[in-house]
């Protein structure tokens, strides 16, 4: 349902008058419900390649395709939760929802669903970073995209309660049944959340192998000890 | 208490040099008890009170259109970014021309009274409000751009609720500059060109000869700008609820 086709993309510095290329003839197929993770070291492109299928950069060549139809412009079908605080800093809680859906039922369910309800009137300055993300991801399901892209929501996390959100994500992300990219360095999530991980290295970057996570049905805290689990994730490591 | 303290202080050692002064120069200086009798004096006479309408209401009327053209302009500005081009320019040539140049312009085509006082307080605020303004509005984060394409969020509720709240904090301080500059424009407005004012009280009380009253209008001037200043800073911590935190 997703395809990058032939994507291209250079920076130019004007300053020094350099170019690099991230990304040469970059193709990628993501299947309608899958939760597919982009692993890759940092500065390799990630980001880049988040604003680009969001429509935020136009890529140097190459094309976005939705469904078969071409991406030109950001759209409420791709909504990104950002590396960055995405937030209106000057709208309460229940205000950030509001101004993208005007419905207060699917407001109230998907701030019970991120366990916000009692902070509904709360500013974004009041809540945690977790929350923040949290807040993020509800605002992104009230106007039930098919797609979510998620850049390294965790990163301002500390490690426990990354743990935690990883739960919480999954379990939210299992109830809406949306089709998840979700960015990130960290293997041991990547393995975690998602159905298949992409290990991207190389300069310009590349796909360098893609692993189908065949355990992902039924994951819960404890798979995290299991030799599976362990060992894919010596496995990415290995191939990063 | 500490602070009121010191302010007393303050206040006891300028009311002493002021004395000093007034004794060694009496002439030209009258010496505080003179200015405050002066001051209760105009309070109970009453005239004083249309005086200080009259530049509070030019104040008012000057610095409103200025806040509605400074702002309205400097979010159409970056809305639209491509006017920046010229406008930049136009703003920066008239910034330097300070509000009491413009006094002469302002009499001969709008005669003596309101409309030039209204002018001349107009130029002395826009020029703070709109460069503020202007500068929040295009610092906006291109992530919150990013934000509202992405949802799809409508032109004008984009330019409502998202440049224009974020840019409230700059506004306000181009608010908080732009009602003092008001308040001097009008002073010196009313000191050339009206027949109403403080600023022709104090003029019309020095050709009177009457400097008691002259610094008596001074205090009132400077009493009535610290006001107005308090004023919109409450206005700001109501309306900016989010900024405490920053
Ligand atoms: N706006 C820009 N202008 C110039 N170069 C850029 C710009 N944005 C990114 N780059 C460069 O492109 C490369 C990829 O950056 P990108 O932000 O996509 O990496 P990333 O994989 O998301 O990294 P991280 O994991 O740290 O978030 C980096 O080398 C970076 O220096
Ligand atoms: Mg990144």
């Amino acid at each position: 349902m997703l395809e990058l086709k032939n994507i291209s993309h250079y920076y130019r510095n004007q300053s020094r008058n350099t170019e690099i290329s991230v990304f040469e003839n970059f193709n990628l197929l993501i299947g309608e419900g899958e939760i597919v993770s982009l692993v890759g070291k940092s500065g390799c492109g990630k980001t880049t390649l988040v604003n680009i299928i969001a429509g935020y950069t136009e890529p140097t060549s190459g094309s976005v395709f939705m469904n078969g139809e071409k991406v030109v412009a950001p759209g409420k079908d791709r909504i990104v939760i950002n590396q960055i605080h995405d937030l209106f800093d000057w709208m309460t809680v229940y205000q950030n929802m509001r101004l993208v859906s005007n419905d207060d039922n699917d407001i109230n369910k998907y701030l019970s669903m991120t366990r916000l309800s009692e902070f509904a009137d709360a500013y974004p300055y009041e809540l945690s970073g977790g929350m923040k993300k949290r807040l993020s991801l509800a605002r992104a399901l009230v106007v039930d995209p098919k797609f979510i892209i998620m850049d390294e929501p965790f990163n301002s996390l500390d490690y426990q309660l990354r743990e935690k959100f990883q739960e919480e994500l999954l379990d939210i992300v299992r109830k809406s049944k949306k089709t998840i990219l979700f960015v990130t360095h960290d293997i041991e999530e990547a393995v975690f959340l998602s159905d298949k991980v992409i290990i991207l290295s190389g300069r310009p970057t590349q796909i360098k192998k893609e692993i189908v996570i065949s355990f992902s049905k039924n994951k819960v805290d404890s798979i995290r000890d299991t030799e599976d689990f362990i060992f894919l994730k010596k496995k990415i490591k290995e191939e990063m | 208490m500490q602070n009121i303290l010191k302010k007393l202080i303050v206040l006891v050692v300028i009311l002493f040099l002021w004395q000093l002064l007034s004794s060694s120069i009496h002439t030209i200086i009258p010496s505080p008890i003179e200015v405050f009798t002066a001051l209760y004096n105009l309070s109970v006479q009453g005239d004083i009170f249309i005086h200080i309408f009259a530049s509070l209401k030019r104040v008012v009327v000057g610095f409103l259109i200025a806040t509605f053209l400074g702002v309205g302009l400097a979010l159409i500005t970056g809305y639209y970014k491509k006017i920046d081009v010229f406008l930049k320019p136009l703003v920066e040539f008239l910034r330097p021309i300070p509000p009491i140049a413009w006094i002469p312009i302002a009499i001969l085509i709008f005669g003596l009274g309101d409309m030039s006082a209204y002018f001349i307080v107009f130029i002395g605020a826009f020029f703070p409000i709109f460069t503020n303004s202007f500068f929040g509005v295009s610092s906006l984060p291109v992530i919150y751009e990013n934000i509202a394409h992405s949802f799809e969020i409508k032109n004008f509720i984009f330019v409502k609720d998202i440049l224009f709240k974020f840019s409230l904090p700059y506004i306000f301080t181009g608010l908080k500059i732009g009602i003092g500059m008001a308040w001097m424009s009008v002073i010196a407005a009313e000191l050339i060109g009206a027949q109403s004012g403080l600023g022709y009280f104090i003029q019309l009380n020095r050709l009177l000869l009457r400097t008691d009253n002259v610094i008596a209008g001074m205090i009132l001037i400077g009493f009535i700008g610290y006001m107005l200043s308090l004023l919109l800073l409450t206005v700001e911590k109501i309306i900016i609820p989010w900024s405490i935190k920053k």
